[in-house]
């Protein structure tokens, strides 16, 4: 059976860390996490390291794959060039735990942060609602996000500004978030000026980096991020509309 | 001895997949302090793997469905051995359970006419399943998680619980762990509530995550209280089986609801040869009918394919073992011939079945509208669990109770799929419901230092057996093998017998089981925590497969093929006995009331 060298990064008690390598069996079909447990199972059993479902639905397993920022579980290895040692590095965005294991609470800190849900009184005498299909594909395309955080991972805007820690910035995950909301054809809330004023919309400069790195191919930057700006500038900047609002008040 | 923190509430709620969330909402919307422990981050729980839908039988695809046909399915599935007033509670508070999602912000798809749209499965006689696409269980656990967040529950992320603490017979907290440190927390509760998911993990191959490892039910066992049906494990007819890494993930049900077929290696849809006597006036007569149904033609019957998942499991098994196997030991799971019948025939399939399709695209070359997949059946579900009462989900422990997978009684035999996610919300909120009211009736019980200071030191003795020690990997992978080969989808006593045999000498390697190092996010010493839990569920398994002599739903046996009325009479518990051995008992299944026997009877023809 062929084998592998899968470069992981260890830490130490101390917090400083470095790069092991490992040499595994690898077979047909095998992903970087199944690496990752053999070596696990084999070799480092303290080895720290997060996953759940293996099958690219919980967004557990998120690491920088010779750089990339990808889910292991579904990073086949014929898609990696194996005669070089395969580096595997936990999220870099985010404070070390320990090996692959990052703190990403921020992220949980930040979503009771934006407004929730509220929706308009139903429609029918039975408590029920009606939406039509072609009227929540959008919504339902922000809702396949498993919450992996690797948009958050890779937005310069976290990961080299801390704007998410020192301003407020919500990041990809949560703009998207915020515009399934917004977006939502029940929902009577605005959250518009929040987006403004405390989110920080302002920071993202649409690098489309979150959009490349998404596993569920969600188009943050195109669907969710620029139309959620557009309606921040009309309502906030658009001459014309000022100048209304000056002449109502 | 290491210090613990210590934490208190009036309900701890124990996992936070759908169960565990939908309890935390009900309990603090009652207005008493809610502390959630999940062993992964928020949102990651297993129920993020459903991906079918929901059952509830709002009749918004077909108006002929109601409280009584569900119920009737359900018991019918179930093979009559399950807890009736579940199945009729669940039935009749489903339908409530869902529209409460959408207030919540839940988006499903959507009828024409701008409902909630249902889809069919198997088992259930009308399209019942509420749905998203076929990432439902994400919708679920996301719409509760989001909720849940601006409540004030307090959330602990990847604490473990090691051991339930019991004063005088009544529930008095948790003692965990946490994962990042390693450090252990003292839980005091007024009332707790299991919501633990599976036991997956104790076989091979498997659909569950690496957190379905039997905790609620160990811990429930170990605490004093009573598991009924452990013999009763679903395997779920479709499973991949290649490649080798992916073995056993999950290929849903909703392929066969879209007209999906199963083939054997010579081409035969060998569902249409064995089609159970009480299913035969409900299934289609032909492959033409089954694709009727499927394309929502109410007058036409459903395809053998959606058979319940006990039978259609065993009918892949046995064409695998009479040679008319796939290259790698399944069969044809075919969506792509539909293409015969619809024009976009591909886009279709994407459409409905998204996540199939990147999975198999992405995980096995496989384009599943080009080309039939390859499956066989995977350990998926346990209906057996925590005995608990139907209308509160108190076990047999005052203060402790149960929803979920992990607690026992509505699914009896055999669960139909779809009810599962169902199951979570309607017994989850009832859980929330009478947890708070007992908390709010009774005074928080003692915690003693003696019980906290035994499981801290149970906790920690792996660190004191390096060296030597086993590899708590190599013992979980053993304990696997001798599950799936022995306890299988097909169960002979001498078979049996002999897994109890490995049982006891794994107990004993699991005794031995230790790791080096520090205790900081140390998946070896997790791995041996989670033994004993996986050793205690597959024996409660074992035992109570030896007792039920005869074959119903998912537990089927070689040595005793047929049903036997006289097993239909009983459920087989199992709990610890004074001398720390397991001891297993009938209970009797309480008399139908008549208007439930009613329902049944002109739910038959």
């Amino acid at each position: 059976m062929a084998q592998a060298t899968f470069r992981i990064w260890r830490t130490a008690p101390d917090g400083s860390g470095k790069f092991v390598d490992y040499k595994t069996e690898v077979s047909e079909g095998m992903v970087v996490l199944d690496a990752v447990h053999s070596v696990q199972a084999n070799q480092a059993p303290d080895l720290a390291c997060r996953w759940n479902c293996k099958a690219g639905k919980c967004g557990s397993c998120s690491a920088e794959i010779n750089g990339n920022p990808k889910l292991m579980c579904m990073t086949r290895l014929n898609t990696l060039n194996l005669d070089e040692p395969v580096t595997v590095e936990p999220m870099r965005a985010f404070p070390s735990i320990k090996d692959l294991v990052t703190d990403v609470s921020v992220n949980f800190r930040i979503k009771p942060g934006i407004k929730k849900f509220a929706p308009r009184k139903p429609d029918a005498a039975d408590g029920t609602w009606r939406m039509a299909q072609r009227d929540i594909d959008r919504v339902q395309e922000f809702r396949k996000c498993i919450e992996c955080f690797l948009c958050q991972d890779v937005c310069h805007v976290v990961r080299d500004h801390k704007k998410h820690e020192d301003d407020g910035f919500i990041g990809p995950r949560f703009l998207v978030y915020a515009a399934a909301l917004e977006m939502h054809p029940l929902d009577t809330e605005d959250r518009l000026k929040d987006l403004k004023d405390t989110h920080q919309i302002g920071y993202c400069n649409i690098t489309k980096c979150c959009t490349a790195v998404c596993p569920e191919h969600i188009h943050i930057t195109d669907n969710a991020i620029i139309p959620l700006k557009e309606r921040v500038v009309s309502r906030f900047y658009d001459p014309f509309t000022r100048l209304l609002r000056v002449l109502k008040t | 001895m290491a210090t613990a923190n210590s934490f208190s509430y009036d309900v701890l709620v124990i996992g936070a997949g759908g169960a565990g969330l939908r309890a935390a909402i009900e309990a603090a919307g009652k207005g008493v302090s809610v502390g959630l422990i999940c062993k992964s981050l928020l949102g990651k729980a297993h129920t993020v793997m459903a991906e079918g839908g929901m059952a509830a039988a709002m009749a918004n695809v077909d108006d002929r469905d109601n409280w009584k046909v569900h119920f009737a399915d359900t018991m019918r599935g179930g093979q009559y051995v399950n807890n009736w007033r579940m199945a009729e509670l669940h039935a009749k508070e489903a339908p409530d359970r869902v529209r409460e999602l959408e207030a919540w912000g839940a988006v499903f798809d959507r009828t024409p006419d701008g409902k909630i749209l249902q889809r069919n499965f198997g088992g259930h006689r009308y399209p019942r399943l509420a749905h998203v696409g076929d990432r439902t269980g994400l919708e679920l656990i996301r719409t509760l998680q989001d909720h849940t967040v601006y409540l004030g529950v307090k959330v602990h992320m990847e604490f473990t619980v090691i051991d339930l603490i019991v004063d005088n017979g009544r529930i008095a907290g948790a003692l965990a762990y946490d994962r990042e440190r390693g450090r252990f927390h003292v839980f005091s509760a007024k009332a707790v509530i299991l919501a633990t998911g599976g036991v997956g993990r104790a076989f091979r191959i498997t659909s569950n995550s690496w957190e379905g490892t039997g905790d609620g039910h160990a811990l429930a066992y170990r605490a004093g209280a009573q598991l009924i049906d452990m013999e009763f494990v679903q395997f779920h007819p479709t499973g991949m089986v290649w490649p080798p890494s992916v073995k056993g993930l999950l290929v849903t049900e909703g392929v066969r609801g879209e007209g999906g077929v199963l083939r054997n290696s010579e081409g035969r849809r060998f569902m249409f040869d064995d089609i159970p006597d009480n299913y035969k006036p409900q299934t289609a007569s032909d492959p033409e009918e089954g694709w009727r149904y499927t394309q929502g033609d109410k007058s036409a019957r459903r395809p053998p394919e959606l058979l319940t998942r006990d039978h259609v499991a065993r009918c892949i098994n046995r064409e695998v073992k009479a040679g008319r196997g796939t290259p790698h030991g399944g069969v044809y799971l075919d969506i792509a011939w539909i293409k015969e019948k619809l024009p976009n025939a591909a886009e279709h399939i994407k459409r409905k079945l998204p996540s199939m399709y990147h999975q198999f695209k992405e995980l096995a070359d496989l384009d599943i509208t080009k080309e039939p997949m390859e499956i066989g059946p995977t350990t998926h579900y346990i209906m057996g669990g925590i005995r608990v009462n139907a209308d509160s989900q108190e076990s047999t422990i005052p203060g402790l109770f149960a929803a979920g997978e992990c607690a026992a009684g509505i699914n009896g035999a055999n669960r139909l799929g779809g009810n599962s996610l169902s199951d979570l919300i309607v017994f989850g909120k009832r859980a929330g419901e009478y947890a708070a009211e007992f908390a709010k009736t009774h005074a928080a019980a003692a915690i003693s230092d003696a019980a906290v200071n035994d499981g801290m030191k149970v906790a920690l003795a792996p660190f004191d057996r390096s060296g030597a020690a086993e590899n708590p990997y190599k013992v979980q992978s053993d304990l696997q093998d001798t599950m799936q080969d022995l306890v299988g989808i097909v169960r002979i006593e001498q078979e049996m017998q002999e897994a109890l045999t490995r049982l006891a000498a794994l107990n004993e390697r699991a005794s031995r089981a230790g790791v080096e190092g520090h205790r900081e996010y140390h998946a070896g010493w997790h791995t041996c925590l989670d033994l004993r839990n996986l050793l205690a569920v597959s024996e409660a398994i074992a035992r109570s497969a030896i007792e039920r002599k005869e074959s119903r739903g998912g537990h089927f046996r070689d040595d005793y093929p047929d049903k036997d009325p006289a097993f239909a009479t009983f459920n087989v518990g199992t709990e610890r006995a004074s001398d720390g051995s397991m001891k297993v008992t009938r209970i009797p299944i309480p008399e139908m009331p008549a208007e439930l026997k009613q329902v049944i009877e002109e739910q038959k023809q």
